[in-house]
């Protein structure tokens, strides 16, 4: 099993260097260059030549690359525009806020997922897999801002059970306050996001239970007399967790791109809500380093559900 | 002392499957007996009710989708009286079930030792290395040569022939007295096909089981079975003794089977094919003989209208009448010339 995570993780380098490739060349080809109002709108073009001459940008597109690259590993992504700080300490400062929304988020979804999903198949045809489905076809034709706005408007807004901005209350101390005060901002952002999110779960799990129920290894259990609830345990539940379990490094990412929204909706301040003000500030050092940052977290989900597949599913493990 | 009497009885057993929120019978009014040290066999084209009598037996359909009456008899029991934790304590223990497809009814995310310990931990009190010892004593029960590393293995590191034997292995673990064979060789080549069969009755010999062998290969009935049932659209059709069987078929449709078997010594090379279809569940007829549109040539009279068993000779039954006078239409041509 090691080898067959080393060699996943062995191929991840060239897509990683195929990836950073991408981004710099889309950064290169993005209108505008870094100093032209930078300075001071009235300066000189020949000095901005100068500045642009010392700063290699006139260099051929791989030593520039290479330069960028060298940077990278010394934790260097350039300055941001619109704030007039490093990059790696602005995303810093807001990768930990996404990473507990997205990590609170996944949690739940997948609390709520399983049971739903597993329940459902067991019970397919009755009144709860009838409500369970009803409930994720309506969910999954609403647009997840639309769900995010109208939570915001039920919950934060009419009933006033969640705040709605922030991470953070500006008044909590002591570190316990400030833990409770953190988990309550994410309280209301992970619940709509699991809510969503458990869709193509439950969906998934039902119609693998029922998948299984009916296969043949599950009739040989019968024969041997197990009794039905250890069938569920020992045989069913485990096979339909397979594609449910491949799909777990991809669910990361999906969340991660649902940051996006959340944290827009809920002016949360994390990484994509900084995403969406670089864009529209056309800051574009933090653009290519969040672009870059997804990329790779990307890359790292698809990685982290080749690793879970080859631990449960015996048949991918190479020899 | 357990005497060569029938230990399981079935009895006028019907299984009727909801299509579109009607019942239709899959198999009607069978009644058939095993014996120990017995290996019945059960033949007729697919889709006859073959398969549908041995999951019957095995309690193995749902009960909401199927309608089933009758009484299978085991050593006093009526099977189709029980729960499902009642059929439990038969299903793997006192009754062993072979399946038809051994590439896909072993759990492909479970170690060959553990499926087939899975059966001892629900009918034994064994403990786990005694267990153990059993796994491996079965493995080479059924001709595995390395025993210790096959139930170390997944099944998809086995070949087809390996798990039709860990299978048998499954069925045979707690000695059941009953075996249901469903098509254990069909998905096997023939080199393969003789040694499963071999397995099965030098396992027959040790454990004095009856086995019901259900197949529509007539080679390993000829060659395997004692007594022979034959099926055609979920009735029983002719029933007796291998030699009865093969050597003065009397019904029709077991004529055309036995037909349309290459022979050696035959001359033509052309194989005899029987005309139609089985008909489906849904448009079996309810009165009359269910082989009469596939022989066509013979008279509507000849056939009952009701077809019942005939006992043409000590232990040998033929439904309907339309044995007696029964040609195929070339033999028809030869007795007027």
């Amino acid at each position: 099993m090691w080898k067959t995570i080393l060699r996943r993780f062995l191929i991840m380098i060239p897509e990683v260097i195929i990836l950073s490739i991408l981004v710099f060349l889309l950064a290169k080809a993005m209108p505008g260059d870094p100093f032209t109002g930078s300075i001071n709108p009235k300066a000189d073009p020949a000095q901005i030549h100068h500045l642009m001459k010392i700063n290699g940008l006139y260099d051929p597109w791989y030593q520039q690359y290479w330069n960028w690259v060298v940077h990278l590993f010394h934790g260097n992504l350039g300055n941001s525009y619109q704030y007039q700080e490093p990059v790696t300490r602005l995303i810093g400062s807001r990768a930990a806020n996404t990473l507990w929304l997205a990590l609170f988020t996944m949690i739940l979804t997948y609390v709520f997922a399983l049971p739903m999903g597993v329940y459902a198949g067991r019970h397919e045809g009755k009144l709860p897999d009838t409500v369970i489905r009803v409930y994720t076809y309506v969910t999954y034709c609403i647009p997840f801002f639309v769900i995010l706005v109208i939570g915001i408007w039920i919950f934060g807004y009419v009933l006033g059970w969640f705040p709605t901005t922030g991470s953070i209350s500006s008044d909590a101390t002591g570190w316990l306050h400030t833990l409770g005060s953190r988990f309550y901002h994410i309280l209301l952002p992970g619940l709509l996001g699991a809510l969503f999110g458990t869709v193509n779960i439950v969906q998934y799990l039902r119609s693998e239970v029922i998948d299984s129920k009916h296969s043949d290894y599950v009739r040989t259990a019968r024969s041997k007399g197990v009794p039905s609830k250890d069938i569920y345990r020992h045989h069913i539940f485990r096979n339909s967790l397979l594609p449910i379990a491949a799909f777990a490094g991809y669910s990361i990412t999906g969340l991660l791109n649902g940051s996006i929204f959340t944290e827009t909706v809920f002016s949360y301040p994390g990484m994509g809500l900084l995403f969406v003000n670089s864009i529209s500030y056309r800051d574009y050092t933090v653009i290519t380093a969040l672009v870059l940052i997804y990329g790779i977290l990307n890359l790292i989900g698809t990685l982290l559900s080749d690793i879970i597949l080859s631990i449960v599913d015996p048949r991918i493990r190479i020899q | 002392m357990e005497t060569a009497s029938n230990f399981l009885n079935i009895k006028d057993v019907s299984t009727a499957f909801k299509i579109d929120g009607q019942y239709y019978d899959a198999i009607s009014h069978i009644n058939l007996q095993v014996q120990h040290d017995e290996i019945l066999a059960i033949v007729g084209e697919s889709g006859c009710g073959k398969s549908t009598l041995a999951t019957t037996i095995m309690g193995l359909h749902d009960p909401a989708e199927t309608k089933i009456s009758g009484e299978v008899d085991f050593e006093g029991t009526d099977l189709l009286k029980l729960d499902e934790s009642g059929y439990n304590q038969f299903r793997g223990a006192k009754i062993g079930m072979i399946f038809q497809d051994p590439l896909s009814a072993l759990n492909p995310l479970k170690r060959i030792e553990d499926q087939i310990s899975e059966v001892m931990d629900y009918h034994t009190d064994l403990s786990a290395e005694d267990k153990h010892k059993r796994v491996i004593e079965l493995l080479n029960q059924v001709g595995i040569v390395n025993p210790q590393r096959t139930a170390k293995q997944f099944p998809h590191e086995l070949s087809g022939g390996m798990r039709q034997r860990v299978i048998i292995a499954i069925a045979i673990a707690c000695k059941p007295d009953l075996i249901i064979a469903d098509e254990p060789t069909t998905a096997l080549d023939v080199t393969i096909q003789a040694q499963i069969l071999d397995v099965l009755r030098d396992i027959q010999k040790e454990n004095h089981a009856g086995i019901i062998l259900i197949t529509h290969d007539l080679g390993v009935v000829a060659e395997t079975a004692d007594e022979v049932a034959v099926m055609y659209a979920g009735q029983i059709v002719e029933q007796g003794s291998v030699e009865q069987v093969f050597n003065t078929p009397e019904h029709p449709y077991t004529r055309s089977l036995l037909r349309s078997m290459p022979q050696r010594d035959n001359e033509n090379d052309d194989l005899y094919v029987i005309q139609g279809n089985v008909p489906s569940l849904q448009k079996m007829p309810a009165t009359g003989d269910r082989f009469a549109p596939r022989i066509p040539w013979v008279p509507a009279e000849e056939h009952e209208e009701h077809p019942t068993m005939h006992e043409v000779a000590p232990g040998h039954e033929v439904r309907c009448t339309c044995y007696k006078h029964f040609q195929f239409p070339d033999e028809q041509g030869s007795v007027t010339a």
